[in-house]
């Protein structure tokens, strides 16, 4: 692998109890993210792609499993150590609009984490800091003493940004930064985080539902789908040469701005399966054109099927 | 120590790449900061708002009224009897005319004030401080202390309010304190159920995680993003109980378990008046006044407050 991994799970497990059983939200996730990439998260709604995001930066305890950052063990992480450790761990969130409390001005919402964590004794270098992360994050000054709900959604979501920015963190999980953004201010969303990364050395877990964004954004692609990684490639060789099943039909949905070009996609029929007390086999079986007997027999794990390009599927065993 | 982590933290903090370091950041040359003046603020969008002003200048008036009531008039003057002059009318010597023993019921205004504004607002503010904690316990944890709380609560509110309070005073005896101690238990429960609602509204909020990821701790968390936007709602709440709170207690007095006669307290006044309603009507008409006055300016600071507080409804 490239580098020095800056987060590493082992064998991720986040459940809920609900009405009826337990919720597998995070079922086993075994990953990896080096030191300066970008790890990409893709998947349907509700396969666990957020949990999965909240539970590395210990937002939600983990059932079983342990992450590891920079070789520490986050849930196993105490008092100073946590604190130590937040520092170094942020989230962005999707829904700007919903992530900044309404009754805090921009500047009390940037200078919250730095409060937080007493960074600065004078309360002129706090200013300055809040100011200096304001340009970084390309927002104007003027609109330091305005409300959330007075700013559009591009601007709060660099509010949102600025605050993950301000601890100087390494590692930011976004968590579907821009899908709640219009595609315009999407583009530029994504290139301050391209850019932030690139000078500042930031290691990211992008969590996305669009494919194009991902494939344009992140160096390596995580598929999930009901709590499991299926499939992990570099971000070019998955588009390239997709392996599973459900990844070949996910990548046949993205729509091709080309009308001579046609394509039938992959149609998928069925419903995704049940997440409470999910039975044994491959979960993607009952949707899978290709499924035979043994896919339902037993659990699959990822299996490296060429450098780098792991997937969960029997046809590759 | 402690020192060092400081200076070491601040040495991280200059060290990003491309970007303007703090010392060339003039602050001189950018709009000021709300640092501080947040309360200035929420006084300007108070004052925008004429109606408020209005009640917090007539319950300002009642509330200096209540508390320099002996300078104003002696206590002795309220209670003085003279029968010559029993339910008399509005005259220059007494403005508000005289009750049914030759009382002077402006004199026995002023002071009852000083009784009524403690009831009415004493079990207002300890029913929010008991019934808040309660709430917020309830909300915030959920579970089984949830249940439990609001189990308890249910069992309350069961009770008429009512047979509560005079249960409560007939087992403790018939004193101001008590007759407080009653009112803060019975309206607990409907304190603790807003407050809890109110808290659960707020608590799942993104902006709570967004705050728990950055290591914000709990009471910090309750006291700067729960308190501040769920305080809409219980604003609202006490203002339009304080009124209730001085009828209640006046009821109580009315059953005789409250504050005894010859005190001079808006509620005994009523309650004394009412046997005159038909001959003499104005000995229930300018008590009742005077609640209906305080609490009609409390329920206008209450709305203006809450409008106030809340930077969303600005202009």
């Amino acid at each position: 692998m490239m580098g020095d991994a800056l987060i590493k799970t082992v064998d991720l497990k986040k459940f809920f109890r609900v009405k009826g059983g337990i919720l597998h939200a995070v079922d086993g996730i075994n990953l990896e993210i080096p030191k300066g990439k970008t790890l990409g998260v893709v998947g349907e709604s509700g396969c666990g792609k957020s949990t999965l995001g909240r539970t590395i930066i210990r937002l939600l305890d983990a059932t079983s499993g342990s992450v590891f950052f920079d070789g520490q063990d986050v849930m196993q992480a105490k008092g100073k150590e946590m604190e130590e450790m937040r520092r170094q761990m942020q989230i962005i969130f999707q829904d700007p609009f919903s992530c900044l409390n309404p009754r805090m001005p921009v500047y009390k919402l940037i200078a919250e984490p730095l409060e937080i964590h007493r960074v600065y004794r004078h309360s002129a270098d706090l200013s300055k800091r809040v100011i200096q992360l304001m340009d970084t994050v390309g927002l104007a000054r003027r609109f330091l003493n305005s409300y959330p709900h007075e700013m559009d959604g591009g601007r709060r979501q660099r509010v949102g940004i600025a605050r993950a920015l301000a601890l100087n963190p390494q590692f930011i999980v976004c968590d579907e930064p821009v899908s709640a953004l219009d595609v315009s201010v999407q583009a530029q969303i994504l290139n301050l985080l391209m850019d932030l990364q690139s000078a500042m050395g930031l290691t990211y877990m992008f969590i996305t539902h669009d494919l194009l964004v991902v494939r344009h954004i992140a160096d390596e692609i995580a598929v999930m789908y009901l709590g499991q990684c299926i499939e992990r490639a570099p971000a070019k060789q998955l588009f390239r040469e997709p392996l599973h099943p459900y990844t070949k039909a996910l990548l046949s949905a993205i729509p091709i701005p080309d009308l001579g070009q046609r394509r039938k996609p992959v149609m998928l029929h069925g419903e995704v399966s049940d997440p409470i007390d999910p039975k044994p086999g491959c979960r993607f079986a009952r949707r899978c054109s290709q499924c035979t007997e043994k896919c339902t027999q037993q659990d699959y794990p990822l299996r490296e099927v060429s450098p780098g390009h792991f997937v969960a599927c029997q046809r590759y065993q | 120590m402690s020192n060092n982590r400081e200076e070491n933290k601040m040495q991280k903090e200059v060290h990003i790449p491309e970007m303007e370091s703090l010392d060339e950041i003039n602050l001189d040359e950018i709009p000021k900061m709300t640092r501080g003046s947040q309360l200035k603020a929420v006084w300007k969008r108070f004052c925008r708002n004429r109606l408020a002003v209005v009640g917090l200048v007539i319950f300002s008036i009642i509330l200096l009224t209540a508390i320099f009531a002996g300078v104003f008039v002696p206590y002795e003057k309220a209670l003085e009897q003279n029968i010559a002059i029993r339910n008399q009318t509005s005259s220059a010597e007494h403005w508000l005319g005289t009750d049914n023993y030759g009382r002077d019921i402006f004199f026995r205004i002023i002071h009852g004030a000083r009784y009524s504004l403690l009831t009415g607002m004493g079990a207002v503010a300890v029913g929010i401080i008991c019934g808040g904690i309660l709430g917020a316990l309830a909300g915030f944890r959920g579970g089984l202390l949830d249940t439990i709380i609001m189990r308890c609560t249910d069992t309350l509110l069961c009770i008429p309010f009512m047979l509560l309070v005079l249960a409560l005073v007939a087992a403790l005896g018939t004193s101001l304190t008590n007759v407080l101690i009653a009112l803060m238990l019975a309206m607990l429960p409907t304190y603790a159920r807003v407050i809890r609602s109110a808290v659960l509204t707020v608590v799942d909020a993104d902006y709570i995680e967004a705050s728990r990821s950055c290591g914000a701790k709990i009471w910090r968390i309750i006291f700067k993003h729960v308190i501040p936007n769920a305080v809409g709602p219980i604003i609202v709440q006490a203002t339009m109980t304080v009124g209730t709170m001085i009828i209640w207690a006046a009821g109580i007095s009315f059953l005789g378990m409250g504050i005894q006669p010859p005190t001079p307290e808006w509620g005994a006044m009523l309650s004394e008046g009412k046997n005159f309603i038909t001959t003499t009507p104005h000995l229930v008409l300018y008590p009742g006044l005077a609640i209906a006055i305080t609490a009609f300016s409390l329920n206008l600071m209450g709305d203006g407050l809450r409008d106030a507080l809340d930077p969303r409804l600005k202009d």
